[in-house]
């Protein structure tokens, strides 16, 4: 079977949703967390897949794109969890559900 | 020289006002100095005059004037200035001479006063404005001068403010003299809208020279008359005098000041200054005017010397003195004798400075006792003053010859003796010289002979500071005389622009053995009556004055003073009263209920706007306000911090526009 671009879509797809869902439904931080990435990732599959599938896939751009992203993930995660660190160490918890002193 | 006091005569009055203020920024322990600015203030003052009074002796008629403008609005010039001429040296001289005398008395004489200073800044600002009206050239100065001389004798007359009678004094003396200074303002008033200028001389437009005299015309005699409620009432002519005898409750000098330099003179001089105006378009030297000035004269010159007969305090005695002699002098203004008037008015200075600072130094001696009854025998126990104040009495009662009191009655004797329109005021006069030798027996029996009576047990005579004052006034007082006498009647002729002549053979002249004989009997008169006086008679107690004895009824008709402050609180008081309470009564039950209502109505307004406020506006602004917040509630309530709930809509929102976009597609 040779695999088409909507393979990748469904795959895409189903991994973002299972992101989205971790990130709504945990209420620990770093799951949220965990969601948020697996939400990344997805994205970032989407994006290789279109380029893959495009009328000229020339070889380093997209993947150059991508590597970017993920870099810029890692980045983002590492001050993620420094947040997350930062606010159990203030607040003693991290349930998303008692952190919840920005209400109006 | 001559130039520089002309034009620097203003330094005059000038110096005791600075003096004044001076001593009024002192503090009120600085007697010393209080009483070294003022003396020095007067003594420059006395230097300056002498220097005035130089020129005028140069030139027969000598007059300068200078003036100057004060301020202008439209085409109309206020000008103001100053004179100097035989009437205004003579004074200037008169007044700082006596006012020295009577500031080196007051060192002595208030010396234990608490508010000595400020005694001394009155007393030189009474001085000041005394000088200033002497020598304005505008009838306005003069008035300016008038009133500051006013508002002096208020301040010093109640100087011992803590006395309820002589406060009531102040008011009076203020009250009565205002309602004379109201005719006077009239009059200014007139003179001004009828020449066009209160300058007295200006080159010839001046309203006292032809041009300006002839712009008055038939309104002349008016205008003079109104001048003269001016001087009556500060001249205490009747029926203004009642203000000054109670102006005795001032300090003894102020009293002196009042009667002799100051105050009193003041209305004598204005009707010399202004007598062009009353004798305008005279027949024979008669108007309307002056004779109103000759009656009025004479009534207060026989009333006050009748009053003074039954006096018992020494200064109320000779406050009527000073009534009658202002008379007198008024009576030889009114005849025409302005030179004779104002001899008698400069003389009078003299002796009747002498015998109020010999009064004080009496009631000084006596510990502030001025019942004459209670007094007797200071002969012996104040030398001095005694001797000085027997100098002051003779020339008082015009004894000829030695005392200058003597040659100026004579000259007002003279002169209303040739008075076309009526012998009587002569008469009436000749009758006044009786009373004035009687009363003034009766006041040195009663004061410096008999015996020692409860005032005068420790009597003791007062220090240098104040007997050397009343000799320098007692050598005065004689000496005055030189200039006076018919031989050589230098001061007539140098008020008049005459040249004077030593005749000695003019010297005795048959009046003057009339007037000898009538002061002769007027003293043996008081003599015969009042030997035994204060001694207990088989009949007459000790208290009892002789005269009381045998005329009781008209004793007490002359001890009230005729009655008059009782007729006049009876009628001008108890109208003024009844008026007063009438503009009360108007002013609480009509004006207030007027204004009231007024007020009302305004609330009222208040009262609907303020519902308009507060059920139009407010209510709008209140409805809006009360919207945002609960909108605001509502919205702050989808904020709750969960942010997962957040991401839910966001995760919605975007599967909504998802869908959205796929329907569209």
């Amino acid at each position: 079977m040779t695999p088409t671009l909507q393979i990748f879509l469904v795959v895409s797809a189903a991994l973002f949703s299972t992101g989205l869902l971790a990130a709504l439904s945990r209420r620990h931080a770093i799951f949220i967390l965990i969601g948020i990435e697996m939400m990344l990732a997805a994205a970032n599959l989407n994006f290789i897949a279109f380029w893959r599938f495009s009328p000229q896939p020339q070889p380093p751009t997209g993947v150059m794109i991508a590597i970017f992203s993920i870099a810029i993930a890692a980045a983002e995660a590492a001050v993620g969890l420094a947040l997350v660190i930062a606010v159990y160490r203030h607040y003693r918890t991290t349930n998303v559900d008692h952190l919840d002193q920005l209400k109006g | 020289m001559s130039r520089w006091i002309i034009d620097h005569l203003w330094l005059v009055p000038a110096v005791p006002f600075v003096a004044s203020l001076a001593i009024l920024s002192l503090p009120n322990k600085q007697h010393k100095g209080a009483a070294v600015l003022a003396v020095a203030g007067q003594i420059v003052a006395l230097v300056l005059s002498i220097f005035a009074f130089l020129p005028t002796l140069q030139v027969s008629g000598f007059r300068a004037v200078q003036n100057f403008t004060w301020f202008t609005f439209g085409d109309h010039a206020l000008r103001l200035g100053w004179v100097l001429d035989p009437l205004a040296a003579v004074m200037l001289l008169m007044i700082t001479l006596v006012g020295l005398c009577i500031f080196i008395f007051s060192t002595g004489y208030m010396s234990g006063d608490r508010n000595f200073v400020r005694f001394f800044a009155y007393l030189s600002f009474f001085s000041g404005a005394m000088l200033g009206l002497v020598i304005s050239n505008s009838l306005l100065l003069l008035f300016m001068c008038w009133e500051l001389v006013g508002l002096a004798s208020y301040l010093l007359i109640g100087f011992w403010i803590e006395r309820p009678s002589a406060a009531a004094a102040a008011k009076k003396a203020f009250i009565t003299t205002r309602i004379g200074d109201m005719g006077f303002f009239l009059g200014l008033l007139w003179l001004y809208a009828r020449s066009g200028t209160l300058l007295f001389y200006d080159g010839g437009n001046g309203c006292l020279e032809s041009a300006g005299l002839a712009m008055l015309g038939a309104s002349a005699a008016s205008i003079a008359l109104l001048i003269f409620c001016g001087a009556v009432g500060k001249s205490g002519q009747f029926p203004l005098h009642v203000w000054l005898p109670d102006a005795m409750e001032g300090p003894t000098p102020v009293s002196a000041l009042i009667h002799a330099a100051t105050m009193v003179a003041a209305g004598v001089f204005l009707v010399a200054r202004v007598y062009p105006i009353f004798s305008f378009g005279a027949i024979d030297g008669v108007t309307a005017s002056l004779t109103v000035v000759v009656w009025i004269g004479v009534t207060t010159a026989l009333m006050a010397a009748l009053i003074a007969i039954a006096q018992d305090d020494i200064k109320r005695i000779l406050a009527y003195s000073t009534v009658s002699q202002l008379g007198l002098m008024m009576v030889s203004l009114g005849v025409g004798g302005v030179a004779a008037g104002m001899m008698h008015l400069l003389a009078h200075g003299f002796f009747k400075a002498l015998l109020f600072l010999g009064a004080g130094s009496v009631i000084h001696g006596c510990h502030h006792e001025q019942d004459i009854r209670k007094m007797g025998g200071l002969r012996r126990l104040m030398p001095v003053t005694f001797l000085t104040y027997a100098i002051g009495m003779m020339a008082l009662s015009g004894v000829p010859l030695f005392f200058s009191g003597g040659w100026t009655k004579e000259e007002v004797l003279h002169v209303t003796a040739h008075w076309p329109v009526s012998r009587l005021p002569y008469y009436f006069l000749l009758a006044g010289v009786v009373l004035t030798a009687l009363y003034m027996t009766r006041q040195i029996i009663y004061v410096f002979f008999g015996d020692r009576r409860t005032a005068s047990q420790h009597a003791q005579e007062s220090p240098s500071v104040m007997t050397v004052p009343l000799i320098v006034l007692a050598s005065c007082a004689i000496l005055f005389s030189i200039v006076l006498t018919p031989a050589w009647p230098w001061l007539h002729d140098y008020l008049t622009d005459g040249a004077a002549h030593f005749e000695i053979a003019r010297l005795i002249q048959p009046a003057l053995l009339l007037s000898l004989a009538l002061v002769a009997a007027g003293i043996g008169l008081g003599i015969w009556m009042y030997r035994r006086a204060g001694i207990p008679d088989r009949l007459r107690p000790a208290d009892t004055d002789p005269l009381e004895f045998a005329q009781p009824q008209l004793f007490r008709f002359l001890q009230n003073k005729m009655w008059i402050d009782e007729l006049y609180s009876r009628t001008v008081v108890a109208f003024s009263w009844m008026s007063a309470r009438l503009s009360d009564w108007m002013d609480r039950h009509f004006w207030d209920r007027l204004v009231r209502g007024f007020g009302a109505l305004g609330q009222l307004f208040g009262a609907f706007t303020a519902s308009v406020d507060e059920r139009g506006i407010n209510a709008g602004v209140d409805e809006t306000t009360l919207g945002t917040r609960g909108l605001g509630r509502l919205v702050s309530a989808a904020h709750s911090g969960q942010i997962q709930t957040y991401l839910s809509v966001i995760a919605i929102g975007a599967l909504a526009l998802l869908l959205f976009y796929a329907w569209l597609a």
